[in-house]
């Protein structure tokens, strides 16, 4: 059943796109799969929602009652609110490691890694993919906190602002899970990890209470957790928190860089 | 007929730790006609396809796909690649058409192009009806031909298929044998495939390599190598004289080849 050959290979190579390009056709590739998988199937929404509304409701209703937590002017609740959206957001990112580990059991990692596509952007694709997932995750949040009276911006560019920090900390964080897969290559083992890592990254953090009243070591902690600077950053953009914006986008922009770079080199681990 | 082979693989070696999975190996594929990879279990069929698709670099000896080489080339190699491996592989979370879609983009394929082609695969393999539906509704044979049409979608030039069959019914592996058989008439693209089944290889093959222990044991057309064994030889006696075990008894064979495919027939359920 031999017959003539396709048309010579050469039509298929000059249609290459320029690298970055491809780089944001593959995020956008990305984000659109992670649309349309959260389109079909809602249910993750909702019970993903639970949480970060029990943290407002009952700790943060009960904290602001007891003022124990000194935040100066700001009511304890509107200081809280932006705090739990970027904890909902970690907790999304971290475990995103899980699903290039499913991917890889299933086989579609090894259909993914001989596309034409380089190995740093489907892990950016991936982490940007995180990162619309956490969008959805923050909108919820932020309508549960206005229900509750906090007082929060409406300035559209303020709240996209907003989103382009959660973005870029679930970047992150779902590439420091995506690591973590490409070290543990199980997806039990991620998980254990996962839930030992989620609490002190979310503890050493400014998210529940301010960074100075924490003993200096837990201090020293807090300034190296890019969770500080995301939630710094939507103090500022939410509720009108002094903070300094070029060191809060800097240090998320070069974290979701390096988590980037990190997660590539070890996809190749993956795909054995 | 295009000068350079379609595949050709020179002094192939390749270990995982100290396991040695292909062992010096060399083989030509000419570019139309199909060409199907048997051995039993751990034979290097397998690590010799995802060398060949860019996934794992070579460690020793040259690979070339249309002259191109897999280890300075990879990009390229891979637009004329479409790879459907051992596993069933799709993204039950998006409807068939999406999945399609999705690879139809990490292929670049223009977005005036893209819907036309993501139906005209659709429709090739038989699933244009069941299309937008959830991908994890389909059946272990839809799911194959939606892989197939999902490898389709940048239209290769060499189409490669790890046990396409492995873990279907008798009447979805028809189907898939049917579908691979049409796509080679319609397109004319070279295919190398890796089989357990001597009946596959016998329909579907122009020519089959054996692979044993990582070595070439035995190459030709499936007549010549059943001829050359006597009259009235099967290509399953073939398979049982090179390689020394029956299809039964293959012990020799690797944990991760089970594993794969035991994880196939469960998603099959």
């Amino acid at each position: 059943m031999s017959v003539a050959p396709a048309a010579p290979p050469s039509a298929w190579v000059d249609s290459r796109p320029r690298a970055a390009l491809r780089l944001f056709s593959r995020i956008g590739t990305f984000c659109l799969v992670e649309l349309q998988k959260l389109r079909h199937d809602r249910t993750e929404l909702i019970t993903r929602a639970i949480q970060p509304v029990l943290w407002l409701v009952i700790f943060g209703q009960t904290f602001s009652r007891i003022r124990a937590i000194p935040t100066g002017d700001v009511p304890y609740l509107d200081y809280l609110a932006p705090g739990i959206i970027a904890q909902s957001a970690l907790f999304v990112a971290i475990f995103y490691g899980i699903q290039i580990i499913w991917e890889r059991d299933a086989g579609i990692l090894t259909k993914l890694l001989v596309t034409p596509s380089p190995r740093s952007a489907l892990v950016a694709g991936k982490a940007f993919a995180a990162g619309v997932r956490t969008i959805s995750q923050a909108i919820v949040v932020l309508i549960v906190a206005a229900l509750l009276g906090v007082s929060l911006t409406w300035n559209p560019l303020k709240l996209l602002a907003m989103l382009a920090v959660v973005v870029l900390g679930a970047a992150f964080f779902s590439c420091l899970s995506m690591t973590i897969a490409g070290l543990v290559l199980r997806r039990d083992r991620l998980m254990g990890i996962g839930q030992a890592i989620t609490m002190p990254l979310f503890f050493a953090s400014n998210a529940l209470y301010p960074v100075d009243i924490m003993p200096g070591w837990l201090r020293a902690l807090s300034h190296a957790n890019p969770l500080t600077y995301e939630v710094s950053a939507l103090r500022g953009l939410l509720i009108g928190q002094p903070t300094n914006y070029l060191l809060d986008f800097t240090v998320l922009i070069a974290a979701a860089i390096a988590g980037i770079c990190a997660a590539s080199a070890l996809l190749g681990r993956l795909a054995r | 007929m295009s000068a350079e082979p379609a595949v050709s693989v020179a002094g192939l070696s390749h270990r995982f730790g100290d396991q040695l999975a292909v062992d010096g190996l060399d083989l030509t594929v000419s570019p139309g006609e199909c060409f199907g990879l048997l051995g039993p279990n751990g034979a290097g069929k397998t690590t010799t396809l995802r060398v060949l698709n860019t996934l794992y670099p070579p460690q020793s000896g040259t690979v070339r796909v249309f002259g191109l080489d897999v280890r300075t080339d990879a990009m390229r190699v891979r637009r004329m690649l479409g790879y459907v491996p051992q596993q069933l592989s799709i993204e039950g979370a998006l409807t068939g058409r999406e999945n399609v879609s999705w690879f139809a983009r990490l292929f670049d394929v223009p977005r005036r192009e893209r819907a036309a082609r993501v139906a005209e695969v659709l429709q090739i393999v038989d699933l244009t009806d069941a299309a937008d539906r959830l991908a994890s509704t389909y059946s272990g044979g839809m799911v194959r031909r939606l892989e197939l049409a999902q490898a389709l979608v940048n239209r290769p030039a060499l189409l490669v298929l790890d046990e396409p069959t492995v873990g279907l019914d008798p009447v979805a592996r028809d189907s898939v044998w049917a579908r691979v058989q049409e796509m080679q008439e319609r397109y004319g693209m070279t295919v190398l495939l890796t089989t357990h089944y001597m009946e596959e290889a016998d329909i579907l093959c122009d020519r089959v390599a054996l692979l044993h222990l990582g070595r070439l044991r035995a190459v030709g057309t499936p007549e010549e190598l059943k001829a050359a064994l006597g009259p009235g030889a099967s290509l399953e006696d073939v398979f049982r004289h090179h390689t020394g075990e029956s299809l039964e008894g293959q012990a020799k064979g690797g944990l991760r080849d089970v594993r794969g495919t035991r994880r196939t027939a469960q998603r099959l359920g």
